[in-house]
């Protein structure tokens, strides 16, 4: 049979193709026919968190930092609660990482303000020394790209129904404690940009760094602050 | 015509040797950069503050991966491809005028695309998944070059003289058809630009920006699913296609099993596959994945080490070879760093193993004694039998090989122990409890305890570079003032000036 089909290329390909696609079917079919469920008290992002976490991305900090607590009492012990798969169901892409040069931080928002955020990414080593973290000191001057962001919750909502509310559409989502909430996105991309800047404003009250608030304050979002907020809804 | 031997054209085989060469360079130079910059990390803003951004180990940390995996070894497998390819299906590209247009047209499209990769990753667009960093116009580009390879291969097979396929040839389809799945269905992505059309509302933000189509853990498996795979159809199967064309070729002996090779080939298809699940044990996914993946991580050892037993048996008799030819240490080098990497990868997905080994360096350390002492001393050694032939000069230097081959190897031995204790030490100190249940060390411990290994691992990377700079002078001066060889000198052994 071999040799037969050493002489015929086509079929030679079809055999390969079927032998390598086998494993495919039977893994990733039958996970894909259920949709990932979220767990009860996860939300999808907001549109400045959603913004933070594209600057996240964009400097690969998934590099370097996992988000996947393991159910080790080591894990738990440093980091939280262990993952559970619900947990993601909003993330896209999942930001697991496969290398942890530095700790977890899927519950970093638990254990970490934006004080020390703001003073870590400007300064990592002495925030805490031995790190060997480099400084992110152009996140403080680069603007955050929130109609990126914006387009992105447009696209998930009408394709992938995530369940944002939007004008008079209201849909809850059930929390931990019996109640339920809402995430609201704008349905403009002008108000997009000011939701956005009303959110930015809280997290630059916690903050100390004068250009950054100036510069909310004139109405314009640094990274750091998307990326801060981003890092806070981690929990 | 049918008397005399035919005239192999190397037109395009010689344009990605050059690439191989120079992304090579490109590639192996940011590992460098970025093993130092863990040692010392002041060296993130080497060239002033104003372009760290563009220094900083995490921008630079994708362009490493990509530009060793899709530059330097993607254009080996081109190269060699452009060479063997022609050579075990007795036709020649001059021959057709439509392939020798496409393998053209394959090349530079090629450069395009790395181009746009190198831009777009160090302005920071990327999709975060590793080794499938590239936004959507990039991986359009890059299924564009993926199909003329495709038309290329079965093009020359179509007109192919020799009618049974050789070994090899079974491998450059394999390359082929796994990359195209698992590139395709791991890419499967939504263009926000177009598609954000909740309030009717289209066009807005960044063009080139897409979000997956699966989210969290369906996520993380398609990824692993291609990540592992990608490694198995780019850097296992297509230089297994290498290593049983240039050891015969070049030692001059058959290949020791023919039933060998057809159990490794076919084994290693059916089983690779499944293994994607060893890079999420004690995640979300679950378990009875997690279990297959572990589970046929040990028994693709059987496929893996077949065809290195198939290759150190070929050389039976022959051993001399290696001690004369730097060619052949190199080959001989590469298989049995082959069958050392594929049995420490098996150990790595065992499940109370990898609870300690995920996340740390010794993963990394794995990845680099199968890319550095596997793939890339199998490509440089495919190179170096490639050089004569394509220019019909004599290799420059032997003994400059055999400096090459040597500060090369101590290079990776530096490499892969560093981070073997790197990355034992790490795991054991990040779950080490006290005599009160209380964790004994805190993070930044467990970092400072690394620096020595990040150091050493730096080192022995420099080593690396330093060779493979040997290397691409060794094959510039044969290209450029090499001794003329004629055909009959070319037969096996690679001639080689002292």
């Amino acid at each position: 049979m071999f040799h037969w089909l050493e002489k015929r290329p086509f079929f030679f390909a079809v055999g390969v193709f079927v032998v390598i696609a086998f494993a495919g079917l039977v893994e990733i079919l039958p996970n894909f026919a259920q949709q990932s469920q979220p767990t009860v008290g996860t939300k999808p992002y907001s549109t400045l968190e959603l913004t933070g976490r594209h600057v996240y991305i964009k400097n690969s900090c998934n590099a370097c930092h996992s988000q996947l607590i393991r159910p080790f009492k080591s894990e738990t012990d440093r980091y939280g609660s262990y993952s559970k798969s619900g947990e993601y169901a909003y993330d896209r892409p999942f930001l697991w990482g496969s290398k942890r040069t530095g700790p977890d931080l899927m519950r970093v928002g638990n254990y970490r303000t934006t004080d020390w955020h703001e003073n870590h990414m400007m300064d990592p080593i002495g925030t805490v020394p031995g790190s060997v973290m480099p400084s992110y000191p152009w996140m403080f001057t680069n603007l955050a790209d929130v109609d990126t962001a914006y387009a992105e919750q447009l696209t998930i909502k009408s394709v992938f129904k995530v369940p944002y509310s939007m004008g008079d559409e209201k849909i809850l989502i059930p929390m931990e404690d019996g109640t339920s909430e809402t995430v609201e996105i704008a349905t403009t991309l002008a108000g997009a940009n000011a939701a956005a800047l009303e959110e930015a404003k809280l997290i630059v009250a916690d903050m100390k760094n004068q250009d950054v608030k100036d510069m909310v304050a004139a109405g314009k979002i640094p990274e750091i602050v998307a990326l801060i907020a981003y890092l806070n809804s981690l929990k | 015509m049918e008397n005399r031997p035919l005239e192999y054209d190397y037109t395009v085989a010689k344009m990605f040797m050059l690439t191989t060469i120079v992304l090579g360079i490109v590639g192996m130079l940011v590992g460098v950069i970025l093993a130092f910059e863990l040692a010392f990390p002041s060296l993130n803003t080497v060239l002033g503050s104003g372009v760290a951004e563009y220094t900083n180990f995490s921008r630079l940390r994708p362009l490493h991966t990509d530009a060793v995996i899709f530059g330097f070894t993607l254009s080996g497998v081109f190269a060699t491809w452009y060479y063997v390819g022609q050579r075990v299906l007795k036709v020649s590209m001059a021959e057709s005028k439509f392939l020798m247009a496409v393998g053209k047209i394959h090349f530079y499209l090629y450069i395009v695309g790395v181009a746009a990769v190198v831009v777009s990753l160090l302005m920071g667009i990327t999709t975060s998944k590793e080794y499938a960093e590239f936004e959507w116009p990039i991986d359009i580009a890059i299924v564009i070059v993926w199909v003329l390879w495709g038309v290329s291969i079965f093009g020359l097979i179509g007109i192919r003289r020799e009618k049974a396929l050789y070994i090899s040839v079974w491998y450059y389809i394999a390359t082929f058809l796994g990359i195209a799945m698992l590139y395709l269905f791991n890419n499967m992505e939504v263009p926000t630009y177009f598609f954000a059309d909740g309030a009717g509302q289209a066009g807005i933000g960044a063009w080139y920006h897409s979000v997956s189509m699966y989210a969290g853990t369906n996520d993380a498996l398609v990824q692993w699913w291609y990540g592992h795979n990608a490694v198995a159809f780019g850097f296992t199967v297509p230089i297994v296609a290498m290593s049983y064309y240039f050891l015969p070729k070049e030692s001059g002996q058959a290949i020791y099993s023919y039933k060998l090779s057809l159990l490794s080939f076919w084994s290693l298809m059916f089983v690779y596959l499944w293994a994607g699940g060893h890079h999420l044990l004690f995640s979300t996914v679950p378990d009875w994945m997690q279990t297959m993946g572990s589970v046929f991580s040990i028994v693709l050892i059987l496929p893996s080490w077949g065809s290195a037993i198939n290759m150190l048996l070929t050389m039976k008799g022959e051993w001399k070879q290696v001690a004369e030819s730097p060619l052949i240490k190199f080959m001989i080098l590469a298989s049995t760093f082959y069958m050392f990497s594929t049995l420490e990868g098996p150990i790595q997905a065992i499940k109370s193993v990898n609870a300690i080994a995920h996340f740390t360096d010794w993963i990394v350390g794995h990845v680099h004694d199968g890319v550095l002492g596997w793939v890339a001393f199998m490509i440089m050694a495919s190179l170096f039998h490639m050089a004569p032939r394509v220019f019909k000069k004599e290799i420059y230097s032997k003994s400059l090989m055999n400096t090459q081959f040597w500060i090369q190897t101590l290079g990776v031995i530096l490499y892969f122990t560093s981070m073997w204790i790197a990355g034992i030490t790490q795991g054991m100190m990040w779950r080490a409890h006290d005599a009160f249940g209380n964790l004994t060390y805190s993070f930044v411990d467990t970092v400072a305890a690394l620096h020595p290994y990040f150091f050493i691992r730096g080192v022995g990377g420099a080593l690396y570079l330093i060779g493979f700079l040997m290397f691409a002078y060794n094959i510039y001066k044969t290209w450029t003032v090499g001794r003329q060889v004629e055909e009959r000198e070319l037969t096996n052994a690679t001639p080689m000036a002292a």
